[in-house]
């Protein structure tokens, strides 16, 4: 293994700790932190795909001169991902708030009846 | 006997995505970025911005941002519809 | 949630919330020469509205921040977003007919390193601003009704 892949490895890293978080615990919470882990994991994946050795940020004002740029498409497409992300979060939330309310507890092994 | 199959799947799946992140390409060389080079070098003339990214955003790929309004629109009027059915409730 | 935080925390809020708002106007506007634009400066504003709220409680803020105000303008900014892809319909979808054109945002730049011009980038400008609008509007709308929605049923 490259030493120098190890950006990569630290955002498998964060998938597999978010995908254990939201496998083995039972509070609605902690399965929300879950899945903010795995997303961050994702960001950060995407992010370090665009680097180009010796780059600098894609931007003219005041910038050095003649040097290589990072690609500017994946930070692009970051932004959108954590907006999504954002929302996404706080549907969830508002659906924990809502069952808690409705059942009295927080518990994901106790919610299982269909009521009508 | 549940929790045996959960365990195994998830050491599954964790060892098959480490396995994947260190047999990637060498870290600081992407290898296609015809379109990229095309976007830093046109920025300024096409465009007339600084700020590659921005342009990138909302002008090169601007449907995309319509998609994310449209994601961000939907989320913020389904929490706002679920806490206001609730209050007429106790009404 | 009602009552808020301590003498402290307040008074710090008093003093910081003024500098967070001038900062992510300035994080918006200038999207378009330097790192930013309008997502990120929307999350900046709508983190100084948050820090308020905390810091104030539910009824510290009630005629201060009205909820159908921020939607309101909220729609308004989705709407405004919406219309500014249908400027340059002539030749297509999301063109930016103001660039290069010599009106309102339409200076040219110079080429390679410089030290940037406010008066460029067409109908970049406005766009950061429609959607930097939507952005902090939704999130502080979305934060007051969570918190009040919360409380209210919790004490009856």
């Amino acid at each position: 293994m490259n030493i120098g892949n190890l950006p990569f490895v630290v955002a498998a890293l964060l998938v597999v700790f978010g995908i254990y978080t939201f496998l083995f615990k039972r509070n609605l919470i902690k399965l929300v932190i879950g899945v903010s882990l795995v997303e961050t994991g994702v960001n950060l994946f995407l992010v370090t795909l665009g680097y180009r050795t010796g780059g600098i940020a894609p931007i003219y004002t005041f910038a050095p001169e003649a040097e290589r740029m990072v690609l500017p498409t994946p930070q692009a497409l970051t932004l959108t991902s954590i907006v999504i992300g954002l929302a996404t979060t706080a549907l969830l939330l508002s659906f924990a708030v809502f069952i808690h309310r409705h059942y009295g507890t927080l518990d994901v092994r106790k919610v299982k009846e269909l009521r009508g | 006997m549940r929790k045996a199959v959960i365990l195994v799947a998830f050491l599954f799946v964790g060892a098959f995505l480490l396995l994947a992140a260190t047999s990637m390409r060498p870290f600081g060389e992407p290898s296609f970025a015809d379109m990229d080079d095309y976007f830093i070098a046109n920025t300024q003339v096409e465009v007339a911005a600084n700020n590659a990214v921005t342009a990138v955003v909302f002008d090169y790929r601007g449907f995309d941002t319509l998609g994310e309004a449209t994601v961000l629109f939907a989320a913020v009027v389904g929490v706002l519809a679920l806490f206001r059915k609730l209050r007429e409730d106790e009404v | 949630m009602n009552t808020g935080m301590s003498v402290i925390v307040r008074t710090i809020t008093r003093l910081v919330y003024g500098l967070s708002l001038v900062f992510g106007f300035y994080v918006i506007m200038h999207g378009h020469l330097t790192p930013g634009g309008g997502f990120q400066g929307g999350a900046v504003v709508a983190s100084a509205f948050a820090l308020l709220l905390v810091a104030f409680g539910a009824a510290g803020i009630k005629g201060h921040l009205n909820q159908h105000l921020l939607q309101t303008l909220e729609e308004i900014g989705a709407l405004a977003f919406l219309a500014l892809g249908f400027v340059g319909i002539g030749t297509a979808f999301f063109y930016n007919l103001l660039a290069n054109s010599g009106s309102l945002f339409g200076g040219s730049v110079p080429i390679g390193p410089n030290a940037g011009v406010f008066n460029s980038a067409g109908t970049l400008p406005l766009m950061n601003w429609a959607v930097g609008l939507k952005v902090m509007t939704g999130i502080a709308a979305v934060v007051i009704v969570m918190l009040v929605g919360a409380r209210k049923e919790e004490t009856e």
